[in-house]
């Protein structure tokens, strides 16, 4: 570890103090996560207290129950992956292309296509809702499937807002491979997409990962797009949507809205600690570039 | 995987990195990318990218533009009244609204005061992280994974439960310190209090981000250049303002520009916690107020006018950025 060898010049009740600190902040952060699950998982006379305990005797299942007998939710919990998946796979493919022209050729525009890239990133996409609307609304009378109130509607706007992060990130990635290797690859004979695919691709593969991070929680997150284009085909609906449900004017449903954030949650966290040790590294090396 | 070969692995992409103005790059990477002058093969791999960037940003983009200088309400969109061409009318409706401008100014205080809060708790834990042995890193980080992949909207309904006057915990645990005026308090009743709510939400799930990365950013600094630097008898604050701060440098910039991108345009946890914008749209944000102009009053010409605005406001930004990665020297 490359801080360990400076760490113990650090006198031994710092270091503990700021142990502690890590320990104790670790908490404080873990803490909203364990009162959702914690809540999801009270029965429902226990949730509306007013006296709220941070444990509970009785667990119970009925929150999740209601949550998996609401109509749909099966549905809305495929539709997000689905879309997620999509997302992740396309912009991954597509940027990699993209991430390989700017990083590996020289060419003219080559400069100015990557500020493009960069200004893209700064575009709020949240204010292009309204033309987007519109834009799916007039896809949708010509090309099937994109339209409003359908799964691409969501989809393809997601693959384009996470594309300019994920060029410029691979792009590091892919300028890191030492370029002897390229040259290696085509005096033993390979083809140009032969080296792309076979041996350029695996070697970048960390940082697809790390890139996928980004596209996977802008699309699985959501809540916008799902909000403003699914307006009548409700069984193209997304979890969010399934979430907001249990909010209610006589009442809010909060052992039923827990349970739901619950398992909205678990497949990102699944998903996070599967690449988190590929994330960090995957960070320092696209930042440092 | 041992840990030497993981710290070999993280090291290579940043040490690659910065041997690149070395004297031996130049010289073995032009014979290679020469293959590409004037040739269309990187044409070919940007195509699908550029179709669709062209398609779903840039056309979006001049769109908004547009509507923003039309008359556009339900009775365009549905096609019974024709669009009329306004000028700058919707503009001038717009600044000419105190509401706007309030709007305006609560955002960028907002956004500010989420951006530094985040950055500040980012950075503060990523050296507290290399200040401890694995159990208490490995514990923040997995803490810190978690927050960050928790979904907006997820995330957000929880801190509104965790703050809920009669349901939630914090308000019993402030009590219990004494605090009794947070006996039943309603933290989105009050305007600043919903904006509080809100800021620790967004710092509780952009923190991470920010830790990860600068984290990763220190351990990237080679021991020796520190050891060297310790043996020629530098006081700690020397090694960080001459040694450490000058290499982390490009990170921090990529992550404060990061951060203003995402706090400027909070939508979901603004809507979802305060419910559309507060009570009496007392904590409206930019985002939010386009959205209901646009969505709940149909007014979508207004809409597209403070979308152009976010536009302009984030493009300024930008180019902040970019004199600041020229200024380092940073080549494209």
């Amino acid at each position: 570890m490359s801080h360990s060898r400076v760490a113990p010049r650090i006198r031994r009740p710092w270091r503990l103090a700021a142990e502690v600190t890590a320990l104790i902040v670790a908490a404080v952060v873990a803490f909203p996560l364990y009162w959702m699950v914690l809540s999801a998982f009270k029965p429902a006379g226990e949730i509306q207290s007013t006296e709220p305990r941070p444990w509970t005797t009785s667990p119970s299942l009925d929150s999740f129950r209601r949550v998996f007998q609401q109509e749909d939710f099966g549905r809305y919990f495929l539709n997000s992956l689905f879309v997620a998946g999509v997302v992740v796979v396309a912009s991954a493919l597509i940027a990699f292309l993209a991430a390989t022209a700017v990083a590996r050729f020289r060419f003219r525009f080559r400069t100015t296509l990557l500020v493009m890239f960069l200004v893209a990133q700064m575009v709020p996409v949240e204010a292009l809702t309204i033309p987007m609307f519109f834009l799916m609304r007039d896809l949708g009378e010509s090309v099937p499937g994109v339209g409003l109130n359908t799964l691409g509607s969501l989809i393809l706007p997601h693959i384009a807002f996470s594309l300019p992060f994920a060029i410029w990130m691979l792009r590091g990635f892919v300028k890191a491979v030492p370029e002897a290797l390229e040259e290696a690859a085509y005096l033993d004979g390979a083809s140009r997409s032969r080296f792309l695919w076979q041996i350029l691709f695996p070697l970048v593969f960390p940082g697809l990962v790390a890139t996928s991070v980004f596209s996977f929680i802008s699309a699985w997150n959501d809540f916008l797009f799902a909000k403003s284009f699914i307006i009548s085909a409700t069984e193209n609906s997304t979890l969010p949507m399934a979430l907001l449900v249990f909010f209610k004017a006589e009442g809010n449903d909060w052992g039923g809205i827990m349970a739901a954030s619950t398992v909205m949650t678990i497949p990102v966290l699944i998903f996070f600690v599967l690449v988190q040790r590929r994330l960090v590294s995957g960070l320092g090396g696209a930042v440092k570039d | 995987m041992t840990p030497g070969t993981t710290q070999h692995a993280r090291r290579a992409p940043a040490a690659a990195g910065r041997s690149r103005p070395g004297p031996a790059a130049p010289a073995g990477g032009r014979a290679t990318k020469g293959r590409g002058r004037g040739s269309w093969t990187p044409w070919l791999y940007l195509a699908p990218a550029l179709v669709v960037l062209g398609g779903l940003l840039v056309y979006p983009i001049y769109q908004l533009g547009l509507i923003s200088f039309l008359e556009y309400t339900q009775a365009q969109v549905s096609g019974g009244e024709p669009t009329t061409f306004q000028g700058f009318a919707n503009y001038a409706e717009l600044f000419g609204d105190g509401e706007f401008w309030n709007v305006v100014v609560a955002t960028l205080l907002f956004a500010a005061v989420c951006v530094v809060s985040t950055l500040a708790v980012g950075c503060a834990l990523a050296v507290l992280l290399t200040r401890v042995r694995a159990i208490p890193r490995l514990a923040l980080m997995l803490a810190a994974l978690g927050a960050w992949a928790t979904p907006a909207i997820t995330g957000s309904t929880v801190w509104v439960f965790l703050f809920d006057a009669d349901f939630g915990p914090v308000n019993k645990v402030l009590v219990w310190f004494g605090l009794s005026g947070f006996e039943d308090y309603s933290w989105t009743y009050d305007r600043y209090s919903a904006f509080a709510l809100v800021l620790f939400e967004v710092v509780w799930c952009s923190f991470p981000f920010v830790m990860v990365t600068v984290y990763a950013g220190i351990r990237a600094i080679p021991t020796e250049v520190l050891e060297a630097a310790a043996l020629d008898g530098a006081s700690t604050w020397r090694i960080w303002r001459t040694v450490m701060a000058p290499m982390l440098r490009p990170i921090l910039v990529v992550v404060t520009i990061q951060s203003i991108i995402w706090d400027f345009k909070v939508f979901t946890q603004i809507y979802v916690m305060t419910d559309g914008g507060g009570i009496a749209r007392q904590n409206m944000v930019l985002n939010v107020y386009a959205y209901q102009k646009a969505f709940a009053s149909s007014q979508y010409s207004l809409g597209s006018a403070i979308g152009v605005v976010m536009l302009l406001i984030l493009l300024a930004v930008t180019l902040v950025y970019l004199r600041l990665l020229r200024r380092q020297g940073e080549e494209l």
